[in-house]
């Protein structure tokens, strides 16, 4: 699925809504997504999953090829969670109860 | 890491205010929106599909065989049976995009 499948998907449920207001509901949540992890936030959706970052300190590496040692910058990577309820969900388990990461 | 900001936690509201201001929808309308999408997204999951959102990331699902885990508090051996794991892939787009926010306030 792609963004664009995905967009369709909700213009066929939603057919009130023009296909461009739905393109802008889907970019306007993947980009409030991205610009709260460049602040360095937390986006916590419960039952789906938490995206956040994680910093990775400078350090020094080496090229594997020619066995010079390189020094590597630190850097800042995004990571995400699954939630509970979505995992047990990929394995078949239906978990309306409970409580979720 | 010399200066802490204070962190906040974007939730599903966040979200949901965002489409309100963004397209003019209700903000009920706006929350189920935004309900839809997490659930077409999980649902192509389930359904073994492969999630592409182009400049943020892929979200795809991996079979993991069955293993033998411990229980790191006792030490016992217990099989871990196969299961399926989501794994997300950052874009290249988002990945820069985070760096650079964060390369600019280190200097």
């Amino acid at each position: 699925m792609t963004r664009s499948d995905l967009v369709q998907k909700l213009a066929e449920k939603n057919p009130h809504l023009m296909q461009k207001d739905v393109e802008r509901i889907v970019n306007t949540i993947f980009e409030e997504i991205t610009v709260a992890l460049t602040r360095g936030d937390r986006v916590e959706l419960r039952g789906f999953g938490a995206f956040s970052i994680k910093k990775r300190e400078a350090r020094s590496g080496r090229n594997p090829r020619t066995g010079e040692t390189v020094s590597v910058a630190g850097k800042t990577v995004p990571f995400f969670k699954t939630g509970k309820q979505l995992r047990d969900r990929l394995n078949g388990k239906d978990a309306s109860d409970g409580d979720d990461d | 890491m010399t200066e802490h900001q204070t962190e906040r936690t974007i939730t599903r509201a966040d979200l949901s205010e965002s489409v309100y201001q963004e397209v003019g929808l209700s903000r009920n309308e706006s929350a189920v929106l935004v309900e839809t999408v997490l659930e077409e997204i999980s649902l192509a999951l389930i359904a073994d599909d492969t999630v592409k959102l182009s400049s943020f990331g892929t979200f795809a699902v991996r079979q993991k065989n069955e293993r033998v885990g411990r229980n790191p508090k006792t030490g016992e051996e217990v099989p871990i049976k196969p299961r399926r794991v989501l794994v997300f892939r950052a874009s290249h787009v988002l990945k820069d995009r985070i760096n650079q926010k964060h390369t600019e306030t280190k200097a």
